[in-house]
């Protein structure tokens, strides 16, 4: 089953995509390596980097980097939203 | 309630969940709303004319023609005055009952703290990060209900942090303070009016719910809306057992 990811707020706007599928990457079994593996993809990707402020929720449950993935999940990776 | 407060408050004491009881409470509340924006603009009115007793208006800021465009507090009148005095005169005019109490500052250090352990519950309308984390921990230290709304372009984020509650999440838990953010203004990104309509109105719903106790409030839950598509998403989240803020609580709660 592949993974569904999705892209939220200004990241949806920076990489330009809302949502993708695609198999469990190989050697990818955390959330922590998805997101690493997504952003060694670079350029835009460069916003799912380390100490940017992105957090990722697994089946509309908030996740940790070190959460294991089976391939299958639904993956949403969200900024926090300012402006009031 | 008068005869007066009943006929106008009719509409809420027949909704068996709120009832006589429940407009009481909200007749006896003091809620802080801090931004007096796009979001502080509904959220502010909502609660003005649902009868909350006291309302804190907290902004710096006077009135921008750019504002006009979804910040419905105000009007092309307005233009210029102060947007707490503004505000003011919008809700005096939506419920001549309502008390509502002016600060024109930015909210923060003492003032932020006392403003806070002084509300039933606290409205974050504010627009930048600083301001949201230093709200968070007002809220964290006096235990009180925070209500979070944010909006910009077509994006919207809110919930609801009941930290009333000792083993409640706060916002530090679900965007942890230090890490690198895009701050980013709608003076640059542009937002779509209505959204904030939408978010603060949001917002207004569970401040109500906490003040009245009826329903399930967003504790626990973000809801991120796509206006653009008009999709709503909701994640459920905990406590952060890293969190500072919540360590700093339990400290000061043994």
């Amino acid at each position: 089953m592949d993974l569904k990811i999705l892209y939220f707020a200004s990241l949806r706007e920076a990489l330009g995509r809302g949502e993708e599928s695609l198999p469990l990457p190989e050697g990818v079994t955390t959330v922590g390596q998805l997101r690493a593996y997504l952003h060694a993809r670079g350029d835009a990707w460069q916003a799912l980097g380390e100490g940017r402020n992105v957090r990722a929720a697994v089946n509309q449950r908030m996740a940790r980097s070190d959460d294991t993935l089976q391939g299958g999940e639904e993956v949403a990776f969200f900024p926090p939203v300012t402006g009031g | 309630m008068n005869d007066d407060q009943l006929l106008r408050y009719s509409r809420h004491i027949l909704l068996p969940e709120i009832g006589v009881e429940g407009q009481e409470a909200i007749l006896a509340a003091r809620a802080l709303i801090v931004g007096a924006g796009g979001l502080g603009s509904p959220a502010a009115m909502y609660l003005a004319a649902a009868g909350v007793g006291t309302l804190v208006l907290a902004d710096d800021d006077t009135v921008d023609l750019t504002n006009l465009q979804r910040q419905i507090l105000h009007s092309a009148e307005g233009v210029g005055r102060l947007k707490v005095e503004s505000g003011r005169d919008t809700l005096h005019r939506l419920n001549p009952l309502a008390r509502v109490e002016t600060r024109a500052l930015r909210l923060e250090g003492e003032a932020l703290e006392a403003e806070v352990a002084a509300a039933d519950v606290v409205l974050d309308c504010s627009d930048n990060f600083a301001t949201r984390h230093a709200i968070n921990r007002a809220c964290a230290h006096h235990a009180r209900p925070l209500v979070s709304g944010a909006a910009i372009r077509f994006d919207g984020q809110v919930s609801v942090f009941d930290l009333r509650q000792p083993d409640g999440a706060c916002y530090h838990c679900l965007f942890p303070e230090g890490e690198d953010v895009e701050e980013v203004r709608c003076a640059v990104m542009g937002v779509f009016a209505p959204l904030t309509g939408i978010v603060g109105a949001t917002q207004a719903a569970e401040a109500l719910k906490l003040l009245s106790g009826c329903g399930a409030t967003l504790d626990g839950r973000l809801l991120l809306l796509d206006s653009l598509s008009m999709n709503w998403r909701s994640v459920s989240f905990g406590r952060d057992p890293a969190c500072p803020v919540c360590a700093e609580r339990a400290r000061a709660q043994a």
